[in-house]
């Protein structure tokens, strides 16, 4: 049952996967930063009071609002790619293709919310 | 080389179901999202809620989360439907992140104590936020 691991921590950092490397990292923390984000932000609205405000606070500032905008734009498009591929597999062979299309919506939209959270936070 | 088996000779197991479990809550969370936006726009969120506060009614249908916009009425938002549809958001989201979170686990914990630690607490933590949430929406 148990792994036999042949490639120290140092060694797997040097890994180079390039592109779909680079989203499987990418939806990782997604992921865990939602996840977090979601646990803590129901923890708070339940507690309310001094402890909620203060974690709900961290939320509205808007170094967070990117990040966590960040983590749930890349995770849906990323996992809507995964999802096409893995149900439809005829497609894999234009995985690599599909990682292109996918940046190219990526970075339009998220360009536009971080300049409007940007602007919106730091404008007026 | 033909690589796909047919599906009586697929082993089907709890980490078969839960690959596409995962698939399919994916689909059926921009399925929530895409109602949210469509419930927000029917419900008068064009004159009075900027896009910020329509994405955040979208991903999860709770009337806390318009309160601070220029929504005259709470009311319609605080229905039994969009509680419903808020509950389901949660659920589904809930079960897909914490297996998500057992999967990045397992990449890392490799002995079977240490697996079955991280199952025994990923079902504690999915049936707690799963109360906790619903306390929250049922009662905003």
């Amino acid at each position: 049952m148990e792994l036999k691991r042949n490639a120290g921590f140092f060694t797997a950092l040097k890994y180079k996967g390039q592109g779909p490397m680079l989203t499987f990292i990418l939806h990782r923390i997604g992921g865990l930063g939602m996840g977090i984000f979601v646990t803590t932000h129901i923890l708070a609205s339940f507690l309310s009071g001094d402890v909620g405000n203060f974690i709900n606070g961290i939320y509205e500032h808007w170094l967070f609002q990117i990040f966590i905008f960040f983590c749930a734009l890349f995770h849906g498009i990323n996992g809507l790619r995964i999802t096409l591929l893995d149900l439809f597999p005829s497609l894999i062979p234009h995985q690599r293709e599909a990682i292109w299309v996918e940046w190219a919506v990526f970075i339009p939209v998220f360009s536009f919310a971080a300049f409007t959270i940007l602007t919106t936070a730091l404008g007026s | 080389m033909k690589r796909t088996l047919p599906i009586s000779k697929r082993g089907l197991n709890f980490e078969t179901i839960m690959w596409f479990f995962t698939r399919l809550s994916a689909l059926a969370m921009y399925g929530f999202i895409i109602i949210g936006m469509i419930g927000a726009l029917v419900m008068g969120a064009r004159m009075n809620m900027n896009f910020a506060d329509v994405m955040r009614w979208a991903f999860m249908s709770n009337s806390t989360h318009v309160q601070s916009t220029n929504i005259p009425d709470i009311a319609p938002w605080a229905n039994a439907f969009w509680r419903l549809v808020a509950s389901g958001f949660l659920l589904v989201a809930s079960a897909h992140g914490v297996h998500g979170l057992v999967v990045i686990a397992d990449d890392y914990l490799v002995k079977p104590l240490q697996r079955n630690v991280v199952r025994l607490l990923s079902i504690v933590m999915l049936v707690s936020i799963g109360l906790i949430g619903l306390y929250v929406i049922w009662t905003a």
